[in-house]
């Protein structure tokens, strides 16, 4: 696949973007004048301390949350108009799977509602599982499943009506790191596989330098982009490479940008 | 089956006192007779007489075992003397108006979820309804119905549906909203629709708060129709033969009436129990 990907073809697209919350206490500014450009194959990490904004950054995308100022475009078109023509599929914190549906009938589930024919919804179903190594394992209910295979059922649902974009939303974030590590590479694999754009949110330096293509930095108070980093490392990477001085250089960029986002609070 | 015993010495305890109530009650009648009759009341005598009356202030245990012993088994089930035909009775109008009222009650509860101005407005006229005493308002529907020319079980059933209808509107709009944000988001990225939303989300989310409510619901479906006999003039059903009882003093036949009441309930609420069991572990929901 990643022979095909043109260079730079921008799928998400944010000018002077800002969003302000409502609440009892009075207006939150989320995201402040934020600017940025993911480009089609990308793999995008946002890092950041709660409150800077990177999740509801992600959800704007996914047109859960609405901007109150600038230009966002997913696809070339709105958020909203993104999310009404499958653009993108969306991995929760948590699983997030029905008790009462079997993993199969998980992952049918976004089939059913967009109104595939029934003999093409098993072939998706069968080939999801195959992509998150879960084969063998669809006529079983979640509760028999551990953490990770929930969420890799998660990630299989998300990509069952093959949408481009990918958005994960701290999708290992409650497991132990064995199984984060584990998860991780077979993550790599699968963007590399299928060529998708995956947008990553995540509090672990070492997964946002691990994953991504590019490492997008982030503050509170108000909610703003500090850093844009693009990794030098190679598509194909090695859980080792975590040792290698590139990879330490830019931990300790992200690190950088964090602490110098943080101001004197920390 | 460790629990047996404690359950057999509260059940010994409660007999044990109903016993010495009965005595005590039925003292009285006693001490009289022997009085008019000039003789004198032994402990022996007393305690005898008491427990033995044809019509006593409070019967004993046995005399309202008997009753209903004799309610149901010694009597052909077509009989008017018979608790199983009035028991039919009062449980065929109970299952429709426990129908209707639990048909009603989700239909509200998912126009509550779904429309706002019901949100704000059903509510508080659901509570209202309940804080009217069914006995006052019984009679009226009968009579309203009858002028309709609507006889039968459905007026009955209605007064049931009128009480059943409550435990499951509040403990449907619970359950329609127990999906939490995160799962309703989750909905919205795939672009669902409202009733898809619905079926394939909320209705199976609320199973366990519906089956909570049906048992609440058909026991007091149960006592819509009991109060709906009342005042029908006593024709059939268990709420009749409370009532003939009471005219006529026969104090064994409510009593036994009273169990028979008490013992279909507790069937009711055991059968929607069986069926919550068998559900909820299909669905992977059992607790």
């Amino acid at each position: 696949m990643k022979d095909t990907i043109s260079q730079a073809e921008p799928v998400i697209v944010a000018r002077d973007l800002n969003l302000v919350f409502q609440t009892n206490d009075g207006p939150v500014q989320a995201l402040k004048d934020v600017n940025l450009t993911i480009n089609r194959g990308d793999f995008v990490s946002f890092i950041g301390p709660s409150g800077c904004g990177k999740t509801t950054f992600l959800r704007a995308i996914a047109a859960l949350e609405h901007p109150t100022g600038g230009t966002l475009t997913v696809n070339g078109m709105t958020p909203d108009e993104a999310r009404k023509s499958r653009a993108y599929g969306y991995v929760f914190q948590a699983a997030g799977l029905y008790p009462w549906r079997t993993i199969a009938g998980n992952i049918r589930l976004p089939l059913e509602i967009m109104g595939f024919p029934r003999s093409e919804q098993d072939d998706r179903v069968a080939r999801v599982l195959d992509l998150v190594e879960l084969s063998g394992f669809g006529k079983k209910f979640p509760w028999q499943l551990s953490g990770g295979m929930q969420q890799r059922a998660s990630i299989a649902r998300a990509l069952a009506f093959d949408a481009d974009i990918l958005l994960m939303d701290e999708p290992f974030g409650a497991l132990d790191e064995i199984v984060r590590d584990r998860l991780n590479e077979e993550l790599l694999k699968l963007w590399d596989r299928t060529g998708k754009t995956i947008g990553f949110v995540t509090h672990s330096i070492p997964e946002a330098v691990y994953l991504s293509t590019k490492i997008v930095v982030m503050s509170p108070r108000p909610g703003r982009i500090t850093d844009v980093i693009d990794s030098p490392l190679p598509r194909e990477r090695p859980l080792d490479i975590r040792d290698s001085r590139d990879f330490i250089e830019i931990a300790h960029r992200v690190r950088e940008g964090l602490r110098a986002g943080h101001g004197d609070e920390v | 089956m460790r629990s047996l015993g404690p359950v057999l010495v509260v059940l010994a305890a409660i007999c044990a006192l109903w016993y010495l109530a009965a005595i005590w009650m039925n003292a009285a009648w006693v001490n009289d007779q022997a009085a008019r009759e000039g003789r004198e009341v032994f402990l022996v005598d007393l305690v005898t007489e008491t427990l033995m009356q044809e019509r006593p202030v409070l019967p004993a245990p046995h005399q309202v075992a008997k009753g209903l012993y004799d309610g149901v088994f010694g009597q052909a089930v077509t009989s008017k003397r018979s608790l199983v035909y009035h028991g039919w009775v009062t449980l065929s109008a109970t299952l429709l108006g426990f129908a209707i009222g639990s048909a009603a009650g989700i239909l509200l509860a998912v126009g509550i979820v779904y429309n706002r101005a019901m949100d704000l407005s059903v509510m508080p006229w659901a509570i209202a309804s309940q804080t009217i005493p069914i006995l006052a308002i019984a009679p009226m529907i009968i009579v309203v119905l009858n002028s309709l020319g609507i006889t039968g079980i459905v007026p009955k059933a209605i007064i049931s549906a009128y009480l059943s209808f409550f435990p499951v509107v509040v403990g449907m709009v619970k359950g329609l909203r127990s999906p939490d944000a995160m799962q309703l988001d989750q909905m919205r990225t795939w672009n669902a629709s409202g009733m898809q939303t619905l079926g394939k989300l909320r209705l199976p989310a609320s199973m366990p708060y519906l089956f909570a409510s049906l048992k609440v619901g058909v026991a007091a479906s149960l006592v819509g129709t009991i109060v709906g006999e009342l005042p029908t003039g006593a024709v059939a059903g268990l709420g009749s033969r409370l009532l003939s009882g009471s005219y006529y003093g026969q104090t064994i036949q409510i009593w036994a009436a009273l169990f028979a009441a008490a013992l279909l309930a507790a069937s009711l609420v055991a059968l929607i129990g069986g069926l919550e069991r068998v559900t909820l572990k299909r669905m992977g929901l059992a607790r």
